[in-house]
């Protein structure tokens, strides 16, 4: 008695641990967020209200003001950037996905031994510096940069094409940045699936396209979403990419919140466009969060 | 065993294609004489040399490094447990929201995770610094460690402990002494992992450091915000070599751990 005693307390100590530090470091930050979104900015240190005022009476006023979230709806700024954020997101991740499906598909099919080095390459760049893989874009597609004099020196164009500052340069700055995360979870599922489906399915005079569409597809489906999902919602409040690769019409909610705080240094304003942002994405992070459970255990 | 087709290779080409051209054209004009990254001036390393006589950003690279190695390391230790919880505690109190504050990170969009860690510091008013940066970096690194360690211990065998156990073993003793040496590759690349996301983070860093705690990823956006410059080129070329030597050493412990 006394023993299942000792090691149900130990049980709440490791559990305990790493449960107050995300308590501490994860959650709580959140409440503070959202506390802030509800003050008013001043000039000051710290640039905001406080929502607590203890006047003469034992309880304080509680000072809550919707302005910064008003402030959002009033300026179309805002909601286009959300907009333009998710349109982003979505054509992005649907690129990668049909990308990532070919590449994933064709590491699953080739033989055992060339996988785990075809795998390893795919997750090289996952390790890489994402600024740095970004950079390197920067070169290539500037006015005068390489793939500007590549296609000039071949004769297909005379003058040289505007890609850099362009959300077209955002689109590619996101699906290459992202493409590895749409693979491994692509990849996991297609290695597991049975292929002799498919000669099944040839047996009985099912086209390969269709066999495609009608058997393999859904069976990777659960790898699809996870790949959809692990791409579609960092991308959505992307900020590095954005700032490097897309212009000044580029709009991009994370971009926003960044100059919300380091520029205006309006900070409930900033803590307002992350809860909004956070409320957009909560559905499909507890859908990712749910399904990664399921595939894991 | 099905044969590859040609859409088969010809999507592995294009797509590996992708993925590296850009990395090795950045390698390759890390080594240009020109200072104009698109025009070749003969093969020349002095961009590394100036590299070196630039303090900014060696104290980058330094800080940089002490971050990484203290938040992977706490992460680690963190992490495992969390992982362990995870795949064998089974019901508790409270796992829906354990489990949503260990998925979370990974997905949430780095601004916000910056965004109300740098609020929280300033509410409690902790100066800002390389200890919180390092704090920042533990949060979301033991996220990744718990994954990788749940899913590592998932397909563990439980009556290996059970015997432990029942020969008078202490809990501890046993996860010291059977469990860990088992889930060893996990966690180390656990910790590889936790260190290269500490080694590339720019926005969290951004968030939450203060004067003095300039990390090299910060250095990098400042000076491609001035321009493209060879001596950026040699900067990433010396990371990615590290990042590729780190990645191959890993997936050689854990192979050499599986032939064991």
């Amino acid at each position: 008695m006394k023993n299942l005693r000792k090691i149900i307390n130990g049980r709440a100590a490791v559990i305990g641990i790493p449960y107050l530090w995300l308590l501490a470091l994860f959650f709580f930050p959140f409440l503070i967020v959202l506390k802030i979104s509800f003050a008013e900015p001043i000039i000051a240190i710290p640039p905001y209200t406080s929502l607590l005022e203890w006047g003469d009476s034992f309880w304080p006023t509680i000072k809550a003001s919707l302005d910064s979230y008003l402030f959002l709806l009033d300026d179309s700024l805002y909601i286009n950037a959300y907009l333009s954020s998710l349109k982003i997101a979505t054509i992005s991740t649907l690129i990668a996905l049909v990308i990532g499906y070919a590449i994933a598909y064709s590491i699953a099919k080739a033989p055992t031994r060339w996988r785990g080095i075809l795998l390893m390459l795919v997750i090289l760049p996952f390790w890489t510096s994402f600024l740095i893989r970004v950079y390197a874009w920067i070169g290539i597609l500037k006015t005068e940069g390489l793939l500007n004099l590549l296609l000039i020196s071949l004769g297909v164009i005379d003058k040289p094409l505007t890609i850099m500052n362009t959300d077209l340069a955002v689109y590619i700055g996101i699906v290459y940045s992202y493409l590895p995360f749409m693979i491994l979870p692509l990849y996991a599922n297609l290695e597991k699936m049975d292929f002799s489906l498919l000669e099944a399915a040839a047996d009985l005079g099912c086209r390969p396209f269709k066999a495609f569409w009608t058997v393999t597809i859904p069976l990777s489906l659960p790898g699809i979403l996870a790949g959809c999902f692990l791409v579609f919602i960092p991308a959505v409040g992307e900020f590095v990419i954005p700032d490097l690769l897309g212009g000044t019409q580029t709009l991009m909610i994370g971009k926003v919140l960044w100059m919300e705080f380091f520029s205006n240094r309006d900070w409930p304003v900033a803590s307002a466009v992350a809860i909004i942002l956070l409320a957009i994405l909560v559905v499909p992070i507890m859908y990712y969060q749910k399904s990664q459970e399921k595939a894991i255990s | 065993m099905t044969r590859l087709t040609l859409f088969n290779k010809t999507s592995l080409i294009l797509g590996f294609a992708f993925l590296y051209i850009p990395i090795i054209i950045l390698i390759v004009f890390s080594f240009n004489e020109s200072k104009l990254v698109t025009v070749w001036g003969g093969f020349s390393t002095k961009w590394y040399g100036e590299l070196m006589s630039n303090q900014g950003i060696k104290d980058a690279a330094w800080v940089t490094l002490k971050v990484a190695f203290t938040s992977s390391t706490i992460a680690t230790f963190l992490g495992t447990i969390a992982g362990l919880v995870m795949a064998k505690f089974g019901r508790f109190r409270g796992r829906t929201l354990f489990s949503g504050m260990i998925y979370a990170p990974m997905v949430m969009p780095e601004v916000i995770i910056g965004l109300s860690l740098l609020l929280m510091f300033v509410a409690l008013s902790i100066d800002r610094g390389v200890m919180t940066v390092t704090l920042a970096h533990i949060t979301f690194s033991m996220c990744y460690v718990a994954v990788v360690v749940q899913s590592r211990m998932s397909s563990y065998d439980d009556s290996i402990n059970e015997a432990a156990l029942d020969l008078g073993c202490t809990p501890f003793k046993t996860f010291i002494l059977i469990t860990l040496p088992i889930i060893m590759p996990a966690v180390i690349s656990g910790w590889l992992l936790s260190f290269t996301l500490s080694l590339d983070d720019l926005v969290i860093a951004s968030f939450t450091s203060g004067p003095g705690s300039t990390t090299l990823p910060m250095k990098i956006y400042s000076m491609v915000r001035l321009g493209v410059t060879p001596e950026i080129n040699a900067v990433s070329t010396i990371l990615v070599g590290l990042v590729a030597l780190g990645v191959v050493a890993g997936s050689f412990i854990g192979k050499k751990q599986k032939i064991n």
